[in-house]
């Protein structure tokens, strides 16, 4: 615990964005600059900073605990919901801070999308009403374009062929690997620019888990997503950086592959060695 | 103890074992028979009540519920129930018209405000539960009657009493509006209460969906909230109703106390009588040789039926709420 | 890849710049469950400043103590109603608490079976019925039976009223004992009565109390089944044959009459009855909830510690 607030030779290694990026005017997304997050005076993130490729997939790793969650969340101000959580610091999106007094969140969560631990679709409602919740919500009416983004955003979620037939069925109806597809769709249908999943399969089957990763691995191509994960395998198959994290700190952020074969802090390689968990 | 032979410590094991069963039989007979009064004292209370009015029903038979006569002068005694339901029936109605929206706003804004705000305001709310029907009566009939009258019911008598039959009586403050009202703030801590527990009961995740797309909060109460809860926020509007059926003193000092045909429902603004404020005010009044009594009794078990029922039906409505969401923790 | 992203672009821009709009809403909204509050609360504030306005004028020793006089003299008071509100709480409180707390136990500890869930849905449904309905009841099995009214009469309607009430509050503050509390009790070797009555229900005190106060509060303030039960009187408590008096049925009484020294009068028998039932609420709440010892606000201090 103490090699821990001495040596952390990895913030200095390591920028905020990740090492060894290979173009310089490489376009961020999304930037977090000096989050810190606190709960009743205890801070579950301490003053992290990332910087998100486009088109990319960021994976957040650590123990249960370390923050990534609650880092997560902030990147779309899920945070004003929670009481009690103070949230300071910058989180930029196209060079618009999200945290800043002139804005309402509202304006940019649409470009935020985000699919949850559990599948929670909205359960009165069909899977076509649950997908374009969000359109009706920004004032989106013309039956026929609902119906192509529909199409759109379940074809892209790997879920158009198994409800194409049925898009009026409640969406409880339908197995949880579905829901979270669902789900996923639901967060594409308001076309955002960035994907947040936190754990998105650590409530599914195996088989339902492949189908998620597949998803995420075709969405690269169109969105930036940041992507937490317990599951260290996942986060190796699908993502091109890996952040982990440690009580509330980022200890390390470099490409994928080589934080997990050649990391740079002890403390990473404690963690991806299985050391504790 | 290490030091009493084996064959001593066997004996005091099974005497004790003996003592305890008995003490403990006799302590669960008990609870048990006491727990068992309710379902006696409810059966006894539904036999009395048959039996009591019996000698109405005798005399007009069903038509008791139909009929408009309120007569108990002894040689032309006739009574009729049906002004007195519509009256309760009419009242509660209103009283939920009014209530129900007022508190699904204050469960709204209570679960959702800075507890430093919401606490407060939400035990003023619920203290309104326990100022005693008698003086929202009194309050009723010195302070608020007035004042209703003059700015609420006379100008609207005025604007469209000649046109809208609802506004038609000429208003004296004592009359089916100025009773429903107070119902109304009577039921408000009642369906509150429990709209507020409802809407808790919605799951987090629902919430954030909502949030996730970009909901404004009240958007997000119409996504998330309201229909997850639709069922329970009806129950809670039926258990005011409940509550509006069987109140009593409010009631019977400002609704007019209009008796027979005349208690008839027909303007906002015109006397009537409820099940219950009939029997309020004409119980002790009544000779029990005469069949003045029984058609009060009669009345009453009137109330009764209908109170359970309403009552019944809005617990099931809440639990099944209630369960739903547990079921849902538990996945 | 363009193609996607024209299309991405394109359907942005269907979306309506109507976020201005519904932040509007979202404000309309906000500001009329205020008014909901608002208007609620009115009537409470209108209730407690016309009853202690109009109330502490009538106040005096006398007011207190004497019997009413002539009706409209504006002389006497309301010392049998007082008199007779302690009476009829006391009786009630000793026939209503034993049987509700022992039909709480019931449910709580042997409430596992079909019997126990019958009892449970009738004791809800009971909690429903009018007073007035109970009133009646006691009317038909005592007053009826008696020949005259009697102040046994009201206090069993009354016990009516309590004894469900007490009955869940006390299931729900048995309940909350932890089962770690009974199992300690029989790996002790004690009977199942004694671990209820001196390890369970000592757990459960203050939920149990707080329960019992509360159904006390509702019955000071219940008119109807006193009607046809006790009736009312002029006179102080003479014997449980005869009619007595009480706050409530004084109240009534008295705003029936068209004097306005009546008037006077009923406001300030509300002043007696509100100071009863409102320091009885009150009180529960600063007591019981800030009582260190008490389960409560052991619970209070358990979370209190674990935050830190």
């Amino acid at each position: 615990m103490t090699a821990l607030t001495t040596n952390l030779p990895s913030m200095e290694a390591s920028p905020f964005a990740p090492s060894e990026s290979s173009t310089i005017d490489t376009k961020y997304k999304m930037i977090a600059e000096n989050v810190t997050v606190s709960y009743g005076g205890i801070d579950a993130v301490k003053n992290v900073t990332m910087k998100f490729k486009e088109k990319s997939v960021t994976a957040l790793i650590g123990p249960s605990g370390c923050g990534k969650t609650t880092f997560l969340r902030c990147l779309n101000r899920m945070h004003d919901m929670t009481k009690n959580a103070k949230v300071t610091g910058k989180v930029m999106i196209d060079d618009i801070d999200l945290y800043s007094k002139e804005i309402d969140p509202i304006y940019h969560r649409r470009k935020v999308g985000m699919v949850f631990q559990k599948p929670n679709p909205f359960p009165t409602m069909s899977i076509y009403d649950n997908v374009t919740a969000g359109l009706r919500l920004n004032g989106v009416r013309d039956k026929k374009i609902l119906d192509e983004i529909v199409e759109d955003s379940l074809k892209m979620a790997y879920l158009w062929d198994e409800v194409k037939n049925d898009l009026k069925k409640s969406a409880i109806e339908l197995s949880g690997g579905q829901q979270q597809r669902l789900c996923i769709a639901r967060a594409l249908a308001i076309q955002p620019e960035v994907l947040l999943m936190d754990e998105p399969a650590s409530a599914l089957d195996p088989i339902a888990t492949q189908k998620i990763e597949e998803t995420i691995i075709e969405l690269k191509n169109d969105y930036t997503i940041i992507i937490v994960t317990h599951n260290m395998q996942q986060a190796i198959r699908v993502s091109d950086y890996t952040g982990f994290m440690y009580l509330g700190d980022l200890i390390e952020f470099r490409e994928t592959k080589k934080l997990f074969t050649d990391p740079k802090d002890e403390l990473t390689a404690k963690y991806v060695q299985g050391h504790f968990g | 103890m290490l030091f009493l032979h084996q064959k001593t410590v066997d004996k005091t094991n099974l005497n004790l074992k003996k003592r305890r069963v008995i003490s403990d039989k006799v302590f669960k007979i008990g609870a048990t028979v006491t727990g068992t009064y309710v379902l006696v004292i409810v059966v006894l209370i539904a036999f009395q009540l048959m039996s009591e009015s019996y000698p109405i029903w005798e005399e007009e038979g069903l038509s008791f519920i139909t009929k408009t006569d309120w007569n108990a002068v002894e040689d032309r005694e006739s009574f009729g129930a049906l002004p007195y339901i519509l009256g309760t029936l009419t009242t509660s109605a209103i009283a939920m018209m009014i209530g129900v929206p007022l508190s699904i706003g204050i469960a709204m804004f209570i679960s959702d405000a800075p507890p430093k705000i919401g606490a407060p305001l939400g035990f003023m709310v619920e203290l309104l539960a326990a100022v005693p029907s008698v003086i929202y009566g009194l309050w009723g009939l010195f302070v608020f009657r007035t004042y209703f009258r003059d700015w609420f019911e006379t100008p609207l008598h005025n604007a469209f009493g000649d046109n809208i039959w609802l506004f038609s009586g000429n208003p004296y403050g004592l009359d089916i509006l100025t009773a429903s009202v107070i119902l109304a703030i009577m039921i408000i801590p009642t369906v509150s209460a429990v709209s507020r527990e409802i809407m808790k009961a919605v799951p987090q995740q629902q919430k954030e969906a909502a949030y996730m797309l970009g909901a404004t909060k009240w958007e997000m109460f119409k996504l998330a909230i309201f229909p997850y809860s639709k069922t329970g926020l009806i129950g809670a509007s039926i258990l005011g109703l409940g509550r509006a059926v069987g109140e009593t003193m409010a009631v019977t000092m400002l609704i007019g106390n209009a008796t027979g045909i005349g208690a008839i429902p027909s303007s906002l603004f015109g006397p009537s009588q409820t099940m219950s404020s009939i029997i309020a005010n004409e119980f002790v009044e009544a000779s029990p040789a005469s069949i003045h009594m029984p058609a009060l009794i009669g009345i009453g078990l009137i109330l009764l039926l209908i109170a359970i029922v309403i009552n019944v039906i809005a617990h099931l409505l809440v639990t099944r709420m209630l369960k739903i969401k547990e079921g849902a923790i538990n996945n | 890849m363009n193609s996607i992203q024209d299309r991405r672009q394109e359907y942005r821009s269907l979306f309506k710049q109507n976020v201005a709009k519904r932040l509007l809403v979202d404000k309309a909204v906000r500001i009329i469950v205020f008014l909901c509050v608002i208007i609620a609360i009115i009537p409470l504030g209108s209730i407690l400043v016309e009853v202690f306005k109009n109330g502490l004028t009538a106040i005096s020793i006398e007011f207190l103590t004497e019997t009413p006089g002539s009706a409209g003299s504006g002389e006497g008071g309301i010392g049998p109603a007082i008199q007779g509100t302690l009476i009829i709480i006391g009786l009630s409180s000793i026939i209503g608490v034993p049987i509700g707390v022992m039909s709480g136990i019931f449910l709580s500890e042997y409430g596992d079976n079909a019997l126990a869930r019958f009892v449970r849905f009738f004791n809800d449904v009971f909690m429903e019925f009018p007073s007035i309905i109970l009133g009646i009841f006691a009317f038909l099995i005592i007053v009826l039976v008696l020949g005259h009214f009697s102040v046994w009469a009201g206090a069993f309607a009354l016990s009516l009223i309590m004894f469900p009430i007490v009955a869940r509050t006390t299931e729900e503050s048995l309940k909350m004992v932890p089962m770690t509390y009974r199992e300690a009790g029989t790996a002790l070797g004690l009977k199942k009565w004694v671990i209820t009555f001196r390890i369970v229900i000592s757990a459960a005190k203050s939920g149990m109390v707080t329960g019992i106060l509360l159904s006390v509060s509702r019955i000071g303030g219940e008119t109807a089944p006193l009607i046809m039960t006790i009736l009312g009187s002029s006179q102080f408590f003479s014997s449980m044959d005869t009619p007595m008096d009480a706050l409530p049925l004084r109240i009534w009484r008295l705003s029936l009459l068209p004097y306005d020294s009546a008037q006077l009068q009923g406001w300030g028998a509300a002043l007696v009855l509100i100071i009863i039932i409102l320091g009885i609420n009150l009180g529960i709440r600063y007591y019981f909830m800030n009582k260190k010892n008490g389960l409560i606000g052991q619970l209070i201090k358990q979370r209190r510690n674990a935050t830190k």
